[in-house]
């Protein structure tokens, strides 16, 4: 069935509601309404308020109640309305849920999930836009996921719901409704003409720590994930480039022998990501790849990003890294 | 200055070092004055509670008014048990105090002068019912018959030590003693306590939850974000509050403002809250034991300011003699908790004080044995350490392959 990727997630936590009486799906604006971004609509009307319900705008208190829930045996999955909304919550998150199984020595655990809207291209300006996954993987104990297919989104979503350990869901929200290859003046595709917009209605999982190859090649390796996988697509089909594109999907843990095996074959790689760049993932991704390929590599490894400016509301298009500007990398390794 | 300009406030403790002990500020009312609330009290009738100080014990040692008739069922029997309790604790933490200072163990947090908060609360709840403490409620351990042996192999980081050595000394966590797992975060878990009261309600498990937060913590975002979720969901929670009027070395004044009570600025949220003297055991039993029914049936939640004097450091690391003055404990108006069950045992014929030295002598010898059996395991001292390979597990439930190889990289 063709599903967008609001409905593909939609879905994910329906199958879960109806499976898990465990599960409880909370966060601002979620219940009745259905959440700013519609991931959640209807879910209330189905499944009552005791399952499906609104919080006060307090992202710490969303996420400290669903650590009690959690710890308690229960499934939350709750949502934080922009990933930029997150930070009065990064202490819950990441010094209480990231670390309730260590310091209790699994006498307490969180199997929970927090789903947030990441990334740019809505003109949100910069507190609506940020990537802030970095801020995730750098914390023992948190497991990162981004989809950017209806299909992984549900598949990755209901994996995540039925993992023994917190979940940071990051949605690319400029994937939501259609694949984005980050030409914004290009007529907007919708999921339903895209191969991975179609979606089993039925459980299904994806399992996390789990890299896709979502286009095979030979002479450059492009670590991707979210709304950057269209863009490489895009870039390697403008540059002529024969790149192969990993979608990494879960950034921690990391599917490391994925991109192994493609940087020893093709000997280049580039990385890219929305987020800024010093201090982003792609560093940490750059330093595995030399670990492991140092000496497969036939060229330095390429790292497009933002800029390390805060994502600027007019600029927009000027900071988002779209295919001229990957394109242009791809180019560059290949001149080695 | 301009006259009339504005001026900021800075909040002072009524006495500082070499300053005499200054009190005459503290309004503790009349043992046995305010009433006992109906069990379905909603908070805009609850201000005289919530301004005034309940109390059941006079300065003579009786108990006295309809606290007092509320708890009539309790015997001497079981205030003498409490008497142990607060005098276990009290003695573990002494033996546990010099054990820090001879190096045993890196760190220690002393309950003195709080004892009767956590004893007596703790003996109201019932099996499944949890905790979500402070590290100054070790009392709620000791109540709830806590081996003395993982307790103190905690604090040694040694082989009985429950959390393998990942934790500090004082954050116990015990699951099945209805103790939640102790962050070192302040005020963290008084929003998880509320979550973990909603969970309560919604899988229908018929217990209940105690959150805990000091006066200082009172002024952390997850205190507030608590007492909103508790007054919009209505979950089975009893949202104590221990003002022990210090935080480190902040006066509780800084925390409160110009507020009048902690449990004033609970009510504000449209929760039904109590002020109670803490020192004083028989009336942490009764309004703990109103509480925890009135949650239980489905009144909704409660707060309770336990008004009370932190007597000790706040942790080995601390010098109050720096901020306050050194006998300003035994100015504080409400006494000592032990002393005052002690006099009430003794007036009621139940108690004595040979008795009172017999079960001291007979408590010290027990907790000196069983530490000298603890000690066998390693302390800091005489270091027997647990395998650091331990800080790789139960990061995950699975170990992801970086982990395994960063394991592999460290040689343990």
């Amino acid at each position: 069935m063709a599903m967008s990727m609001v409905e593909a997630l939609r879905d994910a936590m329906d199958v879960k509601l109806a499976e898990d009486p465990g599960v409880v799906i909370f966060g601002e604006d979620v219940g009745y309404f259905g959440g700013v971004f519609r991931c959640t609509a209807g879910l209330q009307e189905k499944y009552g308020e005791q399952r499906v319900f609104d919080t006060p705008i307090n992202e710490s208190a969303i996420v400290g109640m669903a650590i009690g829930m959690a710890t308690h045996g229960m499934r939350p999955c709750v949502e934080m309305q922009f990933a930029d909304y997150m930070y009065p919550a990064y202490d819950q998150i990441t010094q209480e849920a990231a670390r309730m199984r260590f310091r209790s020595n699994g006498q307490f655990t969180c199997p929970m999930v927090i789903r947030m809207p990441t990334g740019g291209g809505i003109f949100g300006g910069q507190t609506h836009s940020q990537s802030p996954e970095a801020l995730f993987t750098h914390v023992a104990g948190l497991k990162t996921v981004i989809p950017s297919t209806p299909y992984d989104a549900k598949g990755l979503l209901i994996a995540a719901i039925e993992d023994p350990d917190p979940v940071i869901f990051l949605e690319p929200k400029r994937l939501y409704n259609g694949p984005f290859n980050g030409d914004h003046q290009a007529k907007s595709v919708s999921w339903s003409q895209h191969p991975d917009g179609e979606v089993p209605p039925d459980h299904y999982t994806v399992p996390l720590g789990k890299a896709a190859i979502r286009c095979s090649g030979n002479e450059v390796t492009v670590l991707a994930y979210g709304t950057m996988v269209y863009v490489a697509q895009a870039a390697a089909e403008e540059s002529g480039v024969d790149a192969e594109i990993i979608d990494l999907r879960t950034l921690l843990p990391l599917d490391l022998d994925t991109v192994q095996q493609s940087v020893e074959k093709t000997g280049r790689c580039v990385v890219v990501h929305e987020a800024t760049k010093t201090s982003g993932f792609g560093a940490e991704l750059i330093a595995e790849v030399q670990e492991a390929c140092f000496w497969h590599l036939k060229a330095p490894i390429q790292r497009i990003t933002g800029w390390d400016a805060p994502y600027p509301h007019a600029a927009e298009w000027d900071y988002f890294p779209g295919p001229k500007r990957l394109g242009a990398a791809l180019v560059k390794a290949m001149k080695y | 200055m301009k006259k009339n300009a504005p001026a900021l406030t800075f909040p002072k403790p009524p006495a500082r070092p070499n300053e005499s002990p200054d009190f005459s500020s503290v309004d503790v009312g009349v043992a046995g004055e305010l009433g006992v609330p109906p069990i379905d009290i909603v908070a805009a009738d609850c201000r005289p509670y919530a301004n005034g100080l309940i109390r059941v014990l006079n300065d003579e040692g009786h108990a006295v008014g309809p606290w007092a008739d509320f708890i009539d069922d309790v015997d001497l029997e079981f205030l003498t048990q409490g008497l142990r309790d607060m005098m276990t604790i009290r003695t573990l933490d002494q033996r546990m105090l010099n054990a820090q200072r001879q190096g045993k163990t890196s760190f220690y947090v002393q309950c003195t002068g709080e004892e009767a908060i956590g004893c007596a609360f703790q003996r109201q709840l019932q099996p499944g019912d949890m905790n979500f403490p402070t590290y100054r409620q070790q009392s709620l351990l000791i109540a709830a018959g806590y081996s003395m042996e993982l307790l103190m192999g905690q604090l040694y980081s040694n082989e009985l030590d429950p959390m393998q050595g990942r934790q500090l000394p004082v954050m116990h966590s015990s699951r099945k003693d209805g103790f939640f797992s102790i962050s070192g975060n302040l005020g963290t878990q008084y929003i998880q306590a509320v979550g973990w009261a909603m969970a309560n309600a919604l899988t229908d498990d018929g217990k209940i939850t105690a959150g805990w937060i000091g006066d200082g913590a009172t002024a952390s975002n997850d205190f507030h974000s608590a007492l909103l979720c508790a007054s919009v969901y209505q979950p089975p929670i009893v949202l104590n509050i221990v003002n022990n009027q210090w935080a480190i070395s902040t006066y509780t004044g800084v925390a409160s403002g110009k507020s009048r009570t902690y449990a004033a600025r609970a009510r504000g949220y449209g929760i039904p809250s109590l002020r109670v003297d803490g020192n004083d055991y028989l009336a942490v039993c009764a309004v703990s034991r109103w509480a925890l029914t009135r949650v239980r049936q489905g009144y909704g939640p409660v707060a309770i300011e336990w008004f009370t004097y932190r007597t000790a450091p706040h942790s080995t690391s601390d010098d109050p003699s720096a901020y306050r003055p050194r006998d300003e404990a035994k100015a504080w108006p409400l006494g000592d908790p032990i002393d005052r069950l002690k006099q009430h045992l003794i007036v009621n014929e139940a108690w004595s004080e040979e008795r009172h030295v017999q079960t001291q002598a007979q408590l010290l010898d027990e907790i000196t044995t069983t530490q000298k059996a603890v000690e066998a395991h390693g302390t800091l001292v005489d270091n027997k350490p647990l395998s650091p390979a331990l800080m790789f597990n139960e990061v995950f439930a699975e170990m992801p392959e970086h982990l395994r190889r960063q394991r592999q990289e460290s040689g343990f």
